[in-house]
């Protein structure tokens, strides 16, 4: 089976590729880009007025299995990988179980090659049961596909054992990714704490309580020279210490959500449970200096911390709703309008972001054009313009904050190993 | 301005002066219904109205049946904690429960900021917020500001110190939102672990000294302090917050020489307000209580489509 996608404007930045180009796929590989390619006896779509870029990875997401199934499964939280142009998802540990050993790493893998509807990387707990208390076993993890460790969710806040972690997760050269929020700090609060909190009477969650646990964890990382990723930075302090910390040759990377990049502590007002997120949303300098962040390089990677919870658990009283929000069939439209069309990077400097640097962080193949490579292509239309609208999402979860934006530049097809599983924004079953 | 216009009363940050005024000058007649030989007037016949309190209150409670019985309308408690909640069923299903069965409106308390919110965007009945969190307060700030006009004849120009645990206060939010749409100057005061700084940010000042702040004063509004404080570990002793900021006679002096004193309720006395301020000529604590079904017949009136103009004559 040969697919010829013709005439689309390809953006490889991994290969440094920007320019109208055919690519053609045999085999579900990259077999060739470049102009005028051979048909041959390939089916040929025609995706000139399109951009054609490798599948895009979502280092950061929640596919609530095992144990949450109410929430999310593998098979829907992939189609709705599919559906949002996402080939690629790195899946947290934070589930009951606990993917804090190899059996609950196979069982996830086995999941997602059975669903086949994009590729997951498990992410692995930092320590058993997420409970800080001793290690988990990182290398057999490893060995079974885990791409990184984590705490997200359940911050380690024991510095020594954050210090154990780190250093034997650096004989793997394994990531550490740091869920940075010092629990005493947030104390128990469920919105950023400022002038919005001050009028609504909401308990607040500081900024210092992330930034302490950033300073924590560079100066850890300084120490150990192992690596360490920043999970969904929120506030211009947080930023502002990673880009230091980076010039000093620590080895870090960072991430930023859509939603922290487009919406402030302002939206809470509403009560909209989606709303609610951990992070919490921050104030508008937090929001310029985040956007600052991505066009500097401080911050790698956009990953939506897609947070997907059953109607009725959001459907309620705002200090008794979990945190998180969904993030995967919006990602694509909110970085090409609101990161790209608003000026803020370069297609190609964007698409990086979402392709080979998460990517090179995780240690996965993808993110990459290059022939031989996986065939992992999302097609975005970048002239398309539709609404956001919950209740045509595949993600079981519907808690977006974002219904009723209208966004500009959606996918339109979604390719993996050289199969086509979504066209026009429906999966192809 | 002689009508209501909105479906709901939610607090105070939303209004606008002239709603303010229509209610404080709704209550008026109100409070006149109360000293009758017969105290009930026909205008909310068969009306129901429902509290769903889930929070414990005596006063704000008992406050709103009466107001409601003085109007004619049926009215009906729900104890939250003994009712379907212990069965684990969620405020959606049982605001629609409530609602199918009639309520006219809902009177609300609960410990989670913006669940009448919710409540009022869930269902078509008319929602009153009794207290959020800490959020709003609005029929408490509304009695706290008809009692000063009563006292003082209008909010306008007044230097009014709100005193206590300002972060946790519901009451002191609603206050100020008031107080300073009709033309207060409003000072907080109280230790800086209970009075955030972002309260500068809605156009008070803020104290940590309660000698400088209620100085030269018209109006004084103690609030409750709550014993988990110390717990949680936001002050080092009752005994100390006592020394530094309890309304005691001497600091009265400071304030202007007929100033008003307010408190809320439940009072700890020696605490936050000295028992002889608390029972003294200055304090109107007792007054503000009536001054509370006053205020609630004029709000469950209007929001009934009643008229300021044509209050029971």
């Amino acid at each position: 089976m040969k697919l010829l996608l013709k005439g689309g404007r390809v953006i490889d930045p991994a290969n440094q590729i920007d320019g109208i180009m055919d690519v053609l796929i045999a085999e579900g590989k990259i077999a060739a880009v470049g102009q005028s390619v051979e048909a041959g006896d390939a089916q040929v779509y025609d995706v000139s007025g399109k951009v054609v870029t490798p599948g895009w990875i979502d280092m950061h997401v929640h596919l609530r299995e095992p144990g949450f199934e109410g929430k999310e499964t593998i098979w829907t939280g992939t189609r709705a990988a599919a559906a949002g142009g996402v080939t690629a998802v790195a899946s947290m540990p934070n589930t009951p179980p606990v993917a804090d050993n190899q059996s609950v790493i196979r069982f996830i893998r086995d999941k997602a090659r059975e669903a086949g509807w994009a590729k997951v990387y498990p992410i692995g707990a930092i320590t058993k049961g997420s409970l800080g208390e001793e290690l988990a076993e990182i290398g057999e993890m490893q060995a079974a596909g885990a791409v990184a460790i984590s705490d997200d969710g359940k911050p380690v806040s024991n510095g020594q054992m954050m210090r154990l972690a780190l250093e034997y997760a650096g004989m793997f050269d394994l990531p550490v990714i740091s869920h940075a929020e010092d629990l005493k700090l947030a104390n128990e609060g469920y919105m950023h704490e400022g002038y919005i909190s001050t009028i609504l009477g909401f308990r607040g969650i500081p900024s210092v309580a992330e930034e302490a646990m950033v300073a924590r964890d560079l100066l850890l990382a300084a120490m150990t020279g192992s690596r360490l990723h920043i999970a969904h930075v929120s506030t211009a302090g947080a930023g502002e210490m990673i880009r230091e910390a980076k010039k000093r040759g620590v080895k870090v990377t960072a991430e930023v959500t859509p939603h922290h990049l487009t919406l402030t502590d302002e939206a809470v007002q509403s009560f909209d449970t989606s709303t609610k997120v951990n992070p919490p949303l921050r104030t508008e300098e937090d929001r310029q200096a985040l956007i600052k962040g991505l066009m500097d390089g401080t911050l790698d990677v956009i990953a939506t911390d897609h947070a997907p919870h059953a109607r009725e658990e959001k459907e309620m009283e705002f200090a008794y709703a979990p945190f998180g929000l969904v993030g995967l069939e919006t990602l694509v439209p909110l970085v090409v309008d609101r990161v790209i069309n608003a000026g803020h990077l370069t297609w190609s400097e964007a698409i990086a972001k979402v392709t080979c640097n998460p990517a090179g962080i995780l240690g996965v193949p993808g993110g990459n054009l290059g022939v031989g490579k996986a065939a992992d292509i999302t097609v975005i239309d970048p002239e398309k313009t539709a609404v956001v609208r919950k209740e045509s999402f595949y993600s079981m979860g519907k808690n977006t904050p974002f219904e009723g934006w209208e966004l500009k530049g959606w996918p339109v097809m979604t390719v993996l190993d050289g199969r086509v599983v979504m066209q026009e924004g429906r999966l192809v079953e | 301005m002689i009508n209501w216009q909105r479906k709901d009363l939610l607090g105070l940050q939303d209004l606008t002066a002239d709603e303010i005024k229509l209610i404080l000058d709704t209550a008026g007649p109100m409070k006149e219904i109360l000293f009758r030989p017969i105290k009930k007037v026909p205008v909310l016949r068969g009306k129901t109205i429902v509290t769903m309190f889930y929070e414990p209150s005596t006063r704000t409670r008992t406050s709103f049946e009466l107001a409601g019985k003085y109007l004619s309308a049926d009215t009906v408690n729900l104890a939250m904690s003994t009712s379907s909640v212990q069965k684990g069923e969620s405020l959606k299903d049982t605001a629609l429960t409530i609602e199918a069965m009639g309520a006219d409106i809902l009177i609300m308390r609960h410990e989670a900021t913006g669940a009448p919110h919710f409540m009022a965007k869930t269902v078509s009945s008319r929602v009153i917020n009794a207290g959020d969190g800490m959020h709003e307060h609005p029929t408490q700030a509304l009695l706290d500001m008809f009692t000063i006009m009563e006292k003082k004849g209008s909010i306008e120009g007044l230097s009014v110190a709100i005193l206590g645990d300002i972060l946790h206060s519901r009451v002191a939010r609603s206050n100020i939102w008031g107080l300073t749409k009709l033309g207060a100057k409003v000072k907080v005061v109280g230790p800086r672990t209970l009075l955030p700084e972002q309260f500068r940010q809605l156009g008070v000042e803020t104290y940590y000294s309660v000698e400088e702040a209620i100085k030269d004063v018209d109006v004084i509004n103690v609030l409750r302090l709550q014993r988990e404080r110390q717990k949680k570990g936001l002050l080092p002793s009752m005994r100390e917050y006592s020394r530094l900021y309890c309304l005691t006679r001497e600091r009265l002096k400071l304030a202007k020489p007929d100033a008003l004193v307010l408190h809320p309720g439940p009072m700890n006395r020696g605490i936050e307000i000295a028992s002889d301020v608390a029972d003294g000529l200055q304090a109107a604590i007792e007054e503000q209580v009536t001054n509370g079904v006053a205020v609630r017949m004029a709000i469950l009136y209007l929001l009934m489509g009643g008229n300021r103009d044509e209050v029971a004559a």
